[in-house]
């Protein structure tokens, strides 16, 4: 009954609509507009040019300085994103100049010189002293743009330095897995084949410097310290996105990536400089791979470095190798021993005792 | 001129004596007459055009109203919608997927490319028909074939490819990471494969048309600017769609036939693939060696447009008509060697990031020429504001408004942040979608009477136009901000992050605006179909243009012109010329004709056209 009701009043509103515009067509053939040369309504429309210019530029202005009720710019938290914000807001200045400068004179330009009467167009097909003009100003300030960007580039994308802090992340639909070298500091070599249910991250054992390996339940990260991140995807592409770091690399199956970075403020400041007490750096995919793309997050803390080494001490007391300790027998022979105590796997016993129990933290 | 010609005239002749009936089916279905092909596929691409922002339509409710009940949308989208009346999160993706696709290649490729170069080129350059009238409408049928495809795989039962319209394997490779992957990718690369050979079909002909069929005197140097564009359109296609092939190929054998071009190391559902050694990136480059210059290959047709539009109606040359070739050129060269922009962060060697970010900010260099050229087009003119010249103005702040943030995109250190996030989506839905579509409709506007014989309605133009013109800034100005902000793209929702749950009502706005602006161009559907059959008469030249388009009959007939083809004395774009007593001189007019406004060296013209007259006869 009410879809009856509302499409007899859409019929209703489209028959009026139909009436008056031909009405309007027929007191438009009346007064003859159709052999005018130019259309009747043409100070019109350049007049509306110029009101929406105006409109517009104000609009633009109102809301790129605080007319929005949320800030749309991130604080940032990392040493690159400082200079990538900086060039941001060159690129922002110029092209914003730009911007402003063009769409006044297309739209003024356009008012100016609508149709006279009497008025005669200005022959004018070219100016070859103009055109070099705007096509070396533009080339110039490219160069410009280039070549800053280019040197915060190879800053941004050189070898990361020797003492970095080595973490794996590797992706999954639809959440991250991420892995510490544990004791020695080193990542055991992994094998996609060796994936199950419990190994997620398909750990190789064969390894030695897997054993100490450990998988905790989010990213932690130092403050001020340089982290290399080394990204990986199980199953389809994925992006490790997280906008206040201003770090974005794609996570790809079959072709290790990596990125890294320094992080400069910890979750408890960025609490203060939000005025959020809730506030928490989260890790967002930024790559379509799949139903749950949207809600692929995982959790990022920020330590201080006296923090986040106690931290990293008290981790490494739990490998995954001794939280699956069944998993000892995927490590070869010779090395069960060496397997054992890096992993502070003590006797027989223990191996009972916690066995698979703790397979769901890694979900 | 040329032996085509010939056949076609005496084929004139020939009918005069029989007056023989097309059926229905020569005339209006299989027809090998450029200006009904054109037709055709101006019609597909407004049947497109709508499917495509339809689709919009119902992703923008989701984004903008996530609370929002659907049910009501259940009679058209069935199990998409799930037991609580939403949208279901995968079908979101099918939806995005879907929509880029059928906008950047049904729509602005076929649609804009497809009408334009067919109806303008014969009528323009002054030949009675492309070079193959059967290939021509091979082509359309071709794109027929794509498009019966494309448009069932939107209703079969696990959906249509839902990896997004740049189809990245290994998503879209394996129907265990998403169920869009599986019939409905093949479809949707069955579909791309039809629609690849009736572009090379369109394109080969558009070339071969151009370079062989221009009437006498027609030299490159005073072909319009239109032509210019869809030539050189036609090169870039033609010289990238092989490679999209070759992706799409490669990816039939990984998901068929169990190579690994592009999967190596993979984990699914339980289960490590046997795949090894391939390359998702290898698809990726591949996949935008194409990609770019199809952007390019959506927007010059556009700008083409737009340059004989402003021109027209400023009653002024078009400013650096030289430039304006050159422009063209350097972009469809520059156009080639900037793909890898789209890749900065997948992991690509830094290296080359360096090069392509060199590379790509030198094409924004040619785009400013041919901006700054439009505006000084307009400087001290006499500017007639029908709508088709609205829909061009709007056409060149579009591609401003959109063309600068490139310069962002462009620098691979601040394309770190940037990259996949709504700044990406603003930026190419103004400088490509929204630029492309105006010229579209600015040609509609245009040519309309050349294509029926009747005007379009100025009024409804008009606010077609402003409605328009209004709702696409508003819709895609704001997304800059939520793309600054970082908001990723292709996102069903944005409740499972707290550094998204900002924008909430920005977003409700957009999709507000959206709304609008799709119903307006029902406003400009009802016009014209309207307008067919009941507009005013047009006139033979109603926007007294120079191009040889409005030589012909008010509606003309098969070979274009009833008599011999006008020869050609000048440049397109004598407006306004100091001395001559109207304020255009059409491209027939020798100058021997025009004393009063010769320039110079066109007075020796003049002399030589005198002396050739006498030698003729
Ligand atoms: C001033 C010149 C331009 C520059 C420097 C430029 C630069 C870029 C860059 C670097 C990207 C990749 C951004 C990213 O994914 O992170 C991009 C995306 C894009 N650009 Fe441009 N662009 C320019 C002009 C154009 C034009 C004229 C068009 C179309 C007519 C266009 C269409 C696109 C499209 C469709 C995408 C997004 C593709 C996707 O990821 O789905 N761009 N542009
Ligand atoms: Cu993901
Ligand atoms: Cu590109």
């Amino acid at each position: 009954m009410t879809y009856l009701v509302i499409g007899l009043a859409v019929l209703l509103v489209l028959a009026i609509l139909y009436a008056t515009f031909r009405v309007a067509t027929l007191v438009g053939i009346v007064k003859g507009e159709g052999s005018k040369n130019v259309p009747s309504s043409n100070k019109l429309q350049a007049s509306l040019l110029v009101v929406f210019l105006i409109l517009g530029l104000f609009g633009f202005f109102y809301y790129s300085f605080g007319g929005l009720d949320e800030s749309f710019v991130n604080p940032i938290a990392s040493e690159h994103g400082v200079a990538t914000d900086r060039l941001f807001w060159i690129t922002m200045g110029l092209t914003g100049f730009v911007f402003v400068v063009t769409q006044i004179f297309l739209f003024g330009f356009a008012y100016k010189y609508q149709f006279k009467e009497n008025g005669q167009a200005h022959f004018y097909p070219h100016n070859d002293n103009l055109e070099k003009i705007w096509t070396i100003v533009p080339a110039i300030v490219l160069a410009v743009l280039i070549f800053s960007g280019w040197r915060t580039w190879v800053d941004i994308t050189s070898s990361a330095p020797e003492d970095s802090e080595k973490i794996e992340i590797m992706g999954y639909q639809y959440s991250w897995a991420v892995r510490y070298g544990g004791n020695d500091k080193k990542l055991g070599d992994y094998d996609y084949q060796k994936i199950d249910v419990v190994n997620q991250s398909g750990i190789d054992f064969s390894d030695k410097a897997s054993f100490d390996d450990f998988i905790p339940t989010r990213l932690y990260l130092p403050k001020g310290r340089p982290v290399l991140l080394q990204i990986r995807a199980r199953d389809v592409i994925h992006s490790v996105y997280q906008p206040h770091f201003r770090l974005q690399m794609n996570a790809v199956p079959g072709m290790p990536t990596r990125f890294w970075f320094t992080p400069t403020k910890t979750t408890e400041e960025m609490r203060v400089e939000t005025g959020n007490p809730e506030f928490d750096y989260e890790l967002v995919c930024n790559k379509i791979c799949g139903k749950g793309h949207f809600a692929m997050k995982y959790m990022i803390e920020v330590l201080e470095p006296e923090e986040y080494d106690k931290w990293y001490a008290e981790a490494s007391q739990n490998p995954w190798l001794k939280q699956n300790s069944d998993y000892l027998a995927h490590v070869p022979e010779e090395l069960q021993e060496l397997a054992r105590i890096s992993s502070g796997i003590d006797s027989e016993e223990d191996i009972e005792s916690i066995d698979n129990t703790i397979a769901s933290i890694n979900y | 001129m040329s032996v085509a010609d010939i056949t076609v005239e005496e084929h004139l002749a020939h009918d005069d004596h029989e007056h023989h009936e097309q059926s229905f089916i020569s005339k209006y279905l299989f027809t090998t007459d450029h200006k009904m092909i054109a037709k055709q596929f101006l019609l597909s691409g407004i049947f497109w055009a709508i499917i495509g922002g339809g689709l919009s339509i119902i992703f923008r409710l989701q984004l903008g109203f996530p609370d929002m009940q659907l049910e009501w949308l259940r009679p058209i989208l069935g199990k998409w919608i799930t037991e609580g009346g939403k949208l279901d999160s995968e079908f979101y993706l099918a939806l995005v997927t879907m929509h880029g696709t059928i906008m950047v290649f049904f729509v602005l490729t076929a649609g804009l490319s497809g009408t334009f170069s067919n109806f303008l080129i014969p009528l323009q350059i002054g030949a009675r028909d492309m070079a193959s009238g059967f290939m021509n409408m091979l082509s359309f049928w071709m794109f027929v074939v794509a498009s019966i495809i494309m448009f069932i795989s939107l209703f079969i039962e696990t959906g249509p490819a839902a990896g997004g319209w740049t189809v990245y394997p290994p998503l879209s490779a394996l129907p265990q990471a998403i169920q869009g992957s599986g019939l409905g990718m093949t479809m949707w690369l069955v579909a791309m494969v039809f629609f690849i050979a009736s572009q090379l079909l369109g394109g080969i002909n558009y070339i071969t048309t151009v370079i062989n069929l221009r009437t006498e005197g027609m030299s490159f140097s005073r072909l319009p600017l239109t032509i210019w564009a869809f030539f050189i359109t036609a090169v870039i296609g033609l010289l990238s769609f092989p490679v999209l092939f070759a992706a799409a190929l490669l990816l039939v054998f990984d998901r068929s036939f169990g190579t690994s071009f592009y999967l190596s190391e993979i984990y699914i559902n339980g289960e490590a693939l046997p795949n090894v050694g391939g390359s998702p990136i290898l698809y990726q480059h591949l996949f935008w060696f194409l990609g770019h210059p199809e952007v390019y290959i959506v927007i010059l047709p556009a700008l083409g447009i737009t340059s004989e539009v402003i021109s027209t109606n400023s009653r002024k040359p078009i400013f650096g008509y030289k430039a304006m070739i050159g422009s063209i050129m350097a972009i469809a060269f520059l156009s080639f060697v900037v793909w890898a922009h789209h890749m900065f962060v997948t992991g690509m060697n830094p290296f080359l990031g360096s090069i392509f970010m060199f590379l790509t900010l030198i094409i924004a260099v040619p785009s400013a020429v041919k901006a700054f050229n439009y505006i000084t087009t307009l400087w001290k003119g006499n500017i007639v504001f029908t709508p088709a010249m609205l829909f061009s103005i709007g056409m060149v702040s579009f591609f401003i408004s959109g063309g600068l943030t490139g310069l962002f995109l462009g620098n691979s250190a601040v394309d770190i942040t940037l990259h996949d996030t709504y700044f990406v989506v603003a930026h190419f839905h103004l400088v490509m979608g929204s630029a492309a579509f105006f010229g579209m409709l600015a040609g509609i506007y245009h040519w309309f009477p050349k294509m029926y014989g009747r005007m379009l309605d100025n009024r409804l133009g008009y606010i077609h136009f402003w409605l328009s013109f209004v709702g696409i800034y508003l819709v895609f100005f704001p997304l800059h901000y939520i793309g600054i902000a970082g908001f990723p793209r292709r996102y069903y929702s944005f409740t499972s992050f707290d550094a998204f749950s900002t924008f909430g009502d920005l977003n409700a706005f957009v999709s507000i605006a959206a709304i609008i602006t799709f119903g307006a161009q029902f406003i400009f559907i009802f016009n014209f179909f309207y307008s067919i059959y009941r507009g005013r008469k047009a006139s033979q030249n109603p926007w007294k243009s120079n191009t040889l388009e409005w030589t012909t009959p008010v509606n003309p007939g098969h070979g274009n012109w009833p008599g011999a083809i006008p020869t050609v004395y000048r440049w397109p774009y004598d407006y306004s010329k100091p001395g001559a007593p109207d304020d255009f001189i059409p491209q027939h007019i020798p100058y021997s004709q025009t004393p009063e406004s010769n320039l110079e060296y066109e007075k020796e013209l003049a002399k030589n056209e005198e002396a050739s007259k006498v030698n003729e006869e």
